[in-house]
């Protein structure tokens, strides 16, 4: 079973299931890092919060009686969309942005202390103990089969994956296609000159939080479909993976976090298949620190050019 | 109050300098600096190195506070208070800049530079983002007004065959003009200028001269330029500000500059001492 095709085809499945989340989370990290050179640690938690957000839609849908999938999965998406890009603005606003003058390190403690602050505001107001969904819809389509070995490919996934695909697509059309997206490489290039345009920078920056929130949201929503449980530190080690994600692509561009994300989540889903599942998280935090000796930039960033 | 004779014929100029002062600590940049810009007036400030020119304009683009002074622009029968706001709303009001050491967003394309100019256009046609992305008519409508007006510009600064090129592959004197054409995309009432002059050759100099010249005259927007180079200044100037340590030392035509004592004394020394 173990070396065939079939088996690989599963792994890989597994992966890309898993690499939509890392990739969504992780391209948070990266739109923050580019537009003003910080590393949001408390991402991660701002997943957690989607995921959370996600949990009590579905069960207030529940009870007011809208089961029908389809319509209950739509308005959970947007609703968790929008309250968890209130915490990513707040977030902003509040923590990071008074610190936007002042060193690096100012910012990424105060990140490192809203991360920790998101995590126990959690568990006090939902409890430390792990929250259970039901599975939405099973079934699936059988892709191939070797022996008593059936490789399915699960309508949740088919689900997951173009979700991913059409979140990614949209961002790419904003930032490539939109005025915000100019207005957002523009400060990333020179902040101070943006401003002498007329483009306003404290709101880029605020929307910008948002984007990333938004996508962490749909990453928390997807965790929580996929995996059935969440708690309030899923958050910390989604978001390191994220990060390595990120800075594996090439932190500050979003292909690279997309690609990233997809390669951890790969490397993570093959190591457990064909070596163990307790070595996984170790395997996918070597690919850091072997990306940061080798090639500080990631696959497809760009080495930082010095600003004037 | 006396006008210098012939420089300011309104009692209502583009831009008016009061008292403006810059300490940094115990340093005095700026002391005490008052002038006024007509409108579509090419007013040159002038002086040695460290006289406080670029400080001016950093007072005037909100990138400094000054410490004391009042900087006010007219534009349409309003004022605005530049000292007073923020410099993506004094670029709104109507004041753009070029710098010394050039600031394209090099790694967009031409195009894409002047288009960001006009992000505020754009910006509301869009709906914020939401119905741009669906592809509104409005907002497509606004881009493509958005289009013209770059492209405009981009003949007029001969840079319409480069487009679509990175701005940072430019070359230099290309690039000294697109900072130009961007600032013009944001259609501003006064054009701040330092050093436009800088590293150009002759041939190139008197291109930015004729260009400034036409933006002065079909454009009426009032131009404030910063320049070492006295042939350019003296050239196309109408009216001319000079400072030395911070402090004005004197202001008129170029006539009236060129043979001013202070003026030669501040640039050549003092003369048989």
């Amino acid at each position: 079973m173990l070396g065939t095709f079939e088996y690989f085809v599963d792994q890989t499945i597994n992966g890309l299931t898993l690499g939509s989340i890392y990739a969504l989370i992780a391209i948070g990290y990266t739109l923050v890092y580019g537009i003003i050179g910080m590393i949001n640690f408390a991402h991660g938690e701002i997943f957690m919060i989607g995921a959370f957000h996600a949990l009590i839609a579905f069960l207030v849908l529940g009870l007011i009686g809208i089961t029908w999938i389809p319509l209950a999965i739509l308005i959970v998406l947007i609703a968790t969309m929008v309250l968890t890009s209130i915490y990513g603005w707040t977030l902003e606003r509040v923590a990071y942005r008074p610190l936007r003058g002042s060193p690096r390190l100012a910012a990424l403690i105060t990140a490192i202390g809203m991360s920790i602050f998101l995590q126990n505001y959690v568990q006090l107001l939902q409890g430390a103990r792990n929250k259970p969904m039901q599975q939405l819809f099973s079934g699936g389509i059988e892709l191939m089969r070797e022996g008593d070995y059936v490789v399915t490919l699960s309508y949740l996934q088919i689900f997951i994956f173009l979700l991913t695909i059409t979140l990614m697509t949209v961002l790419t059309l904003i930032i490539h296609r939109t005025s915000l997206g100019r207005s957002q490489r523009a400060c990333e290039q020179d902040r101070g000159m943006a401003a002498l345009l007329g483009v306003n920078v404290d709101r880029t920056i605020s929307l910008t939080f948002v984007m990333g929130a938004a996508l962490a949201a749909v990453a928390g929503l997807i965790f929580l479909m996929n995996y059935g449980v969440i708690d309030f530190y899923i958050g910390f080690l989604a978001g390191i993976k994220a990060f390595t994600a990120a800075v594996l692509g090439g932190i500050g561009s979003v292909p690279g976090a997309m690609l990233g994300g997809f390669l951890i989540g790969l490397i993570e889903a093959y190591w457990s298949g064909y070596f163990t599942v307790e070595y996984k998280d170790v395997a996918a935090f070597s690919i850091l620190v072997l990306v940061l000796i080798f090639r500080p930039t990631g696959l497809l960033g760009s080495p930082d050019i010095e600003k004037v | 109050m006396t006008v210098a004779a012939g420089i300011v014929e309104s009692a209502h100029p583009l831009l008016d300098v009061e008292h403006l002062t810059m300490r940094f600590g115990g340093l005095v940049a700026i002391d005490d600096v008052s002038f006024a810009a007509a409108p579509s007036d090419i007013t040159a400030i002038i002086g040695p190195n460290g006289a406080g020119k670029t400080t001016v304009f950093n007072c005037l683009t909100g990138f400094y506070r000054p410490t004391v002074g009042r900087l006010t622009l007219r534009r349409n029968g309003q004022e605005h208070l530049l000292e007073r706001m923020e410099g993506h709303h004094i670029a709104q009001a109507g004041v753009a800049r070029t710098f010394q050491n050039i600031r394209l967003f090099s790694q967009m394309s031409v195009l894409e530079n002047l288009i960001v100019a006009q992000h505020n256009k754009l910006m509301g046609a869009s709906g914020f983002t939401v119905l741009g992305l669906i592809g509104m008519r409005s907002y497509s409508d606004a881009e493509a007004e958005a289009v013209e007006l770059a492209k405009y510009w981009l003949e007029k600064t001969e840079l319409v065959e480069r487009a679509d090129d990175d701005a940072g592959n430019l070359a230099y004197g290309q690039q000294r003009r697109l900072e130009i054409a961007r600032a013009m995309c944001t259609e501003p009432a006064l054009l701040c200028l330092d050093e436009p002059a800088a590293g150009l050759n002759p041939r190139e100099s008197a291109e930015l001269e004729d260009l400034l010249l036409f933006i002065r005259d079909t454009h009426d927007v009032g131009i404030l330029l910063i320049e070492h180079d006295m042939s350019v200044v003296m050239e196309i100037s109408d009216h001319i500000v000079v400072l030395d340590y911070g402090q004005k030392i004197a202001d008129g035509t170029p006539e009236e500059i060129r043979k001013d004592p202070a003026v030669i004394r501040a640039y050549l020394g003092e003369e048989g001492k």
